[in-house]
């Protein structure tokens, strides 16, 4: 078989699945005669996904731009925050409890406070986003850092190679799927805090269509934001994705 | 009188565990030549890796001392090569890259030892493989990679901590021939490196050794030293001779205890 005849082989049945769930959902909603307010049809969602009523780029943008900060954010800050503690068992012991109690804050919770510290606007749904998502990256990359072969170790200690070269060339590349595989969470749950933000208030963005189309029972339009949100996780997770094919093609594979 | 390359004087080892101190090596008094292949055989936990990791000061003696090539050893020397058991080579990093590692780690200008590392690879039968992964080569041919590893920075030393342990019985068979000529066997002592080589194979350290240290465990101590006179270049022949058969039956015996002539006792501390 050829590799484009696989490739289709492999996502054929979930192509096929989703193309008959929605036909049975069109299906049903015209037999039943199911009102539109409740669960509008695929066609009736497609519609309101490009209607010209509503400036849909606008809230993307604008949603896209907190996903996509909270992402970078959660990132950069997690990251670091692991390389500090695989660095320093000082700086582990001193900083793990902070950051597992921090962990266990509901977030959702703390939106409110982001607004009223941090105004209307797209920054603190980002921080609420980097703040849902940053923890598996911190985790992962300190595990990553550190789970490295004992003769690995010996093998720079004999050439007396200095912590930060070990670092650089030993260390960090052997995390690279920990970490991938840490931001592949992080990119939902990026998308999970802007929309939050997004609910708790905002005047932009899909979560604020979202909010708004259930007050004047714009079922439609809801469903196409929804759509929208999910379009933009993917992008962000699909791009998480082909990053770690070209940065740890050795790992691909081994996860799943 | 060679050269002597690595002196260990009543070298002792005890080290703290939860259940108190444990005693890893006592009153290990060994010298090795220039160009001489040493096997250290014995049980599991006779101490054997421990004592080839304090040679190499990646791990400290609490008695005794180490000279290696007129260096006394407190802490690690860039003067040996490592081979473990497992390849251990960098996964994200090519065949090539993975051989200049120790340039770099050692901060020397990996760009001058690019030829050597190819020379070093076309030795052990990989040329052609520099720009390969880890990954895609067998657990032969990446433990052929991790030893030109340890031979790239040319080190008077080669320190083996059973090398071929994870490998099926007949690779190991030819890595054996192949490190042997890797070694230079065929072209006298001169220029060779020294080998400590720890292993639990009694025929491995026979076949390949000049002379075989026999290890007893808690505390790890040397229970016999034995000159291995076969003549070089060994071969697939020389695993069938009676001196083989008689030097293998000496440490066998040496290891287990057993008066000549009476039943076998199980090696099974061996593997």
């Amino acid at each position: 078989m050829s590799n484009a005849a696989r490739k289709l082989a492999e996502i054929l049945p979930a192509f096929v699945l989703f193309a008959l769930l929605l036909v049975l959902w069109q299906l049903a909603v015209s037999v039943f005669g199911i009102r539109e307010y409740l669960l509008p049809s695929p066609t009736t969602v497609v519609n309101a996904m490009f209607s010209g009523h509503i400036n849909w780029w606008g809230h993307i943008w604008a949603t896209g731009l907190a996903i996509f900060g909270a992402f970078l954010i959660a990132a950069v800050a997690g990251i670091a925050l692991g390389v500090v503690i695989a660095w320093s068992p000082m700086a582990s012991r001193a900083l793990m409890p902070f950051l597992v109690f921090v962990n266990t804050l509901p977030k959702v919770a703390v939106a409110p406070l982001f607004l009223l510290w941090l105004g209307y606007g797209i920054l603190p749904n980002m921080l609420i986003g980097a703040l849902i998502g940053f923890f598996p990256v911190v985790i992962n990359t300190a595990v990553g850092l550190m789970q490295i072969d004992d003769d690995m170790l010996d093998l720079g200690r004999v050439f007396n190679a200095p912590k930060w070269k070990v670092f650089a060339k030993i260390r960090i590349p052997n995390a690279y799927p920990y970490i991938l595989s840490a931001l592949k969470v992080t990119a939902t749950a990026a998308v999970v805090g802007a929309i939050v933000g997004e609910f708790v208030a905002s005047q932009r963005g899909l979560g604020y269509v979202i909010i708004t189309s259930q007050s004047s029972m714009n079922t439609p339009l809801a469903f196409g934001a929804l759509v929208w949100i999910s379009v933009l996780g993917l992008v962000l997770y699909g791009a998480v994705a082909a990053l770690s094919r070209v940065l740890a093609p050795w790992a691909e594979g081994q996860e799943r | 009188m060679p050269r002597i390359i690595i002196q260990l004087d009543r070298v002792g080892m005890i080290y703290q565990t939860g259940s108190g101190p444990v005693e890893a090596l006592n009153d290990i008094t060994l010298d090795v030549a220039e160009g001489e292949f040493v096997s250290l055989v014995g049980p599991s936990g006779c101490g054997k890796s421990t004592l080839l990791r304090v040679a190499a000061g990646l791990r400290p003696m609490t008695s005794g001392s180490i000279i290696v090539d007129g260096t006394p050893v407190t802490r690690p020397i860039p003067k040996v090569g490592m081979v473990f058991q497992a390849a251990v080579l960098l996964k994200w990093r090519s065949i090539l890259d993975n051989v200049l590692l120790p340039a770099e780690l050692a901060g020397l200008n990996a760009g001058a030892y690019c030829d050597r590392a190819r020379d070093l690879l076309k030795l052990v039968g990989l040329a052609g493989f520099e720009n390969k992964r880890p990954g895609e080569l067998s657990g032969g041919m990446q433990q052929r990679v991790a030893l030109c590893r340890a031979l790239l920075l040319d080190p008077p030393l080669l320190l083996m901590d059973e090398p071929f342990g994870a490998l099926d019985a007949m690779t190991r068979d030819d890595m054996n021939l192949e490190l042997l000529r890797v070694w230079g066997e065929a072209t006298g002592s001169a220029g060779r490196k020294t080998i400590l080589f720890v292993t639990h194979s009694i025929p491995e350290a026979v076949f390949l050794s000049d002379r075989v240290v026999v290890m007893s465990p808690r505390p790890g101590r040397i229970a016999d030293v034995v000159d291995i006179n076969l003549p070089r270049p060994r071969s697939v022949e020389t695993r069938a001779t009676a001196e083989f058969g008689q030097h293998s039956l000496r440490i066998y015996d040496t290891l287990t205890g057993r008066k000549a002539g009476a039943a076998g006792v199980p090696l099974q501390a061996l593997s």
